[in-house]
């Protein structure tokens, strides 16, 4: 009865290889690295920030991670939508939310993407349609839900991508969004980000059954788990699912296998883990080895790397000039935008 | 007298737990990364080495459903303690705690009762943002089947877990985010404590400052504060929300004639709401001016530093509203 994505998906593989990798160019390969470089150097500057008191509150770095979130993203178009976690730096970066509103937004300036009220865990912008930067584990899979029920009953052919952990899967509100949208045929692409960790839990102490695409297969829609230290992969994956998706053959579910190299969030004294199984993961750190990979085909790669790091390290320190530059929301704002501003009012509570 | 030692309050929450581990061998505590990871707010570090995976339990991210399973580890016989990281996050599990943990004693005609203990984090002032510093413990303090309590103080984090864990009906206990860290001194001999009764933290003649919990400290500075202007206040630390200790708030209202609320919930809806209605209802004739409330701006918490403070209770309101009740300006 219910196939497996790769079937959903036979007719939009023009560009994969035979070990099922994406090859659209080398142009391409340079951006992909470009992103994922940025959304490293960005949250090492953002842990640096941390320790100097200019980001506070909860910070997740997804560090480790990049080549799912970068990966993932080629599949959206401009008109899709996005919903994401709290660790959501790299997914707001590589979604197009510019870097130094970005970094406002961490400081908690009024020119961040947030106007500085959300800070690193709640990441909105409407220009790119994302959605959060939502901080309730599970939280955002209904919200996603409920975003492809608006496309489909306006006839509108978007993709909403939604993102979430490996913990997410425990909580009710997984199992019902996946059944709801598998059952109203909504157009989502669900993307489990497994980690193999949630905060201290470790997938196998959360989950009876550790096959996690198994769990959206159970629901009738097609999943597929996916090498998420590989970006060509994880774009291959995506693109290969989004398309099924937004072709109205309804959900798709991707489990990627990636891992947080860093702690859960700066709270963490990392008690529920070995350094040696940080350190073996570390060997497949997705930059370190798309790098080599490029060295392989490209004899300029040094040169071509050189610059891509000098333009990150540009990006980075304007972004943070941007966020110190920034101002603070005068305090007599405080109560605007509770509710939207209507004749007479401003929104104020 | 008993010896003094220096303690925090989140090592008198954790010797609580051992205690009632020690005392009774059907306690067990549950909830999302009490064991490996050493607890969200590392209250339960340690536990998982010495009494074991079977009695601290790790676990999966399924708020309603651990917390219903405590409903029926409670009912089948055991004595749990739930942990929820945080309030918000309790929502999840919201249904289990209204329409099962507060009701199934009265809906089965009193045959069965639900020897459960939910502790949770409330409260803001760690720059956490709107999904992590709300404070609805005045939302549980609404609901009848279950008692609310809230340590303030060292010996109240100590004393009310066993005392909440001998109650045959659920006890929610809610512990401020910002005292985990508190520290002090603590008698060597500190045990349980009663939860029914309110305590006067410091007693005084001009007006009654009723408070409770994260807003406890904040309301002794401005006691002080008034102090150095000729304001003798009382501060009455609630300690149980549900029920309300109304002999000990009227008593005080009856000495001072004057009453300010510093509560961090929302004013609209709210306990601070509720109290004032009842001293309304039983006292009105010993007020000498209208009551006042300092409580949270009515908005989400927002993330930084500035907004968060101008958004919460704080001594120097506080100390503002005190000088309007009695009369007294600038
Ligand atoms: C409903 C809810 N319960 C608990 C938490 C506390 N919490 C924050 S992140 C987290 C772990 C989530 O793990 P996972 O979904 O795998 O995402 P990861 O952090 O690994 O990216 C927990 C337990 C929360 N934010 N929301
Ligand atoms: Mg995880």
């Amino acid at each position: 009865m219910n196939e497996p994505a790769a079937t959903a998906a036979t007719d939009v593989r023009p560009n994969l290889d035979a070990t099922n990798r994406l090859h659209v160019g080398h142009d391409h390969d340079l951006l992909l690295l470009h992103e994922m470089l940025r959304i490293r150097r960005f949250e090492e500057k953002c842990a640096e920030l941390y320790s100097a008191g200019k980001i506070r509150g909860f910070l997740h770095l997804y560090i480790g991670e990049e080549a799912v979130a970068v990966g993932a993203m080629q599949a959206l178009g401009r008109d899709d939508a996005v919903v994401a976690t709290y660790r959501e730096h790299g997914h707001a970066l590589a979604r197009g939310i510019p870097a130094d509103r970005l970094m406002a937004e961490m400081y908690g300036k009024h020119e961040g993407c947030s106007r500085g009220r959300g800070g690193s865990m709640h990441v909105f912008d409407a220009h790119t349609r994302f959605y959060g930067g939502n901080a309730i584990v599970g939280g955002g899979l209904p919200i996603a839900v409920g975003l492809a029920l608006a496309d489909k009953m306006q006839q509108k052919p978007r993709v909403t991508a939604c993102f979430f952990g490996d913990g997410a899967v425990a909580e009710g509100e997984f199992h019902e969004s996946l059944n709801l949208a598998a059952l109203w045929k909504l157009p989502v692409l669900f993307l489990c980000e497994n980690n193999l960790y949630a905060m201290g839990t470790r997938l196998e102490r959360a989950q009876s059954q550790t096959d996690l695409a198994a769990k959206a297969r159970s629901y009738l829609m097609p999943a597929e788990p996916v090498d998420g230290m590989d970006v060509l992969a994880v774009e291959a994956a995506a693109r290969r699912a989004a398309a099924a998706v937004r072709r109205g053959e309804g959900p798709a579910f991707l489990e990627f296998r990636t891992y947080r190299f860093r702690a859960h969030s700066m709270f963490d004294a990392e008690l529920y883990r070995d350094k040696s199984e940080v350190e073996v993961w570390k060997q497949r750190d997705p930059i370190a080895t798309f790098i080599s990979h490029l060295k392989e085909r490209e004899e300029t790669a040094d040169a071509i790397l050189g610059a891509l790091n000098g333009s990150v390290a540009d990006e980075i320190d304007v972004a943070v000039q941007f966020a110190e530059a920034g101002t603070w929301e005068p305090v007599d704002d405080l109560l605007k935008d509770v509710y939207s501003p209507r004749p007479g009012s401003d929104g104020a509570a | 007298m008993a010896k003094m030692a220096t303690t925090t309050y989140r090592e008198a929450l954790r010797t609580a737990l051992k205690e009632a581990l020690v005392k009774d061998p059907r306690v067990f505590l549950m909830g999302e990364d009490v064991g490996q990871y050493g607890g969200s707010y590392a209250v339960s570090k340690g536990l998982l080495a010495e009494f074991g995976p079977e009695r601290i339990r790790d676990t999966p991210l399924s708020e309603s459903t651990f917390v219903g399973a405590g409903i029926g580890a409670a009912l089948g016989g055991m004595r749990p303690i739930v942990e929820l990281m945080t309030v918000n996050f309790s929502l999840l599990a919201l249904d289990q705690i209204v329409n099962n943990a507060a009701t199934i004693r009265h809906m089965s005609g009193g045959q069965f009762n639900i020897p459960l203990v939910i502790r949770m984090a409330t409260g803001a002032g760690r720059q956490l943002a709107a999904q992590h510093a709300h404070s609805l413990e005045g939302w549980y303090a609404h609901i009848p089947g279950i008692r609310i309590v809230a340590p303030a103080t060292l010996e109240d984090a100590r004393g009310m877990l066993w005392t909440a864990l001998e109650d045959p009906d659920p006890v929610l206990i809610f512990e401020h985010q910002t005292l985990y860290n508190m520290e002090g001194p603590l008698a060597d001999d500190a045990g349980p404590v009663d939860i029914d009764h309110a305590a006067i933290r410091r007693s005084g003649k001009d007006l009654s400052l009723i408070t409770y919990g994260g807003t406890l400290g904040k309301t002794l500075q401005a006691a002080e504060t008034l102090a150095r202007e000729g304001i003798d206040a009382e501060v009455i630390d609630l300690r149980s929300l549900r029920p309300l200790d109304m002999p000990a708030i009227l008593e005080s209202v009856k000495k001072t004639h004057r009453v300010v609320i510093v509560d961090e919930g929302w004013k609209s809806g709210s306990l601070s709401a509720e109290i004032i209605a009842r001293i309304v209802e039983s006292a009105f004739y010993d007020l000498d001016a209208p009551m006042a409330r300092i409580c949270s701006a009515e908005v989400p918490i927002p993330y930084p530093k500035h907004l968060e403070d101008a958004a919460l209770p704080q001594p120097a309101a506080i100390v503002a509203a005190a000088r309007e009740v009695v009369g007294r300006r600038g």
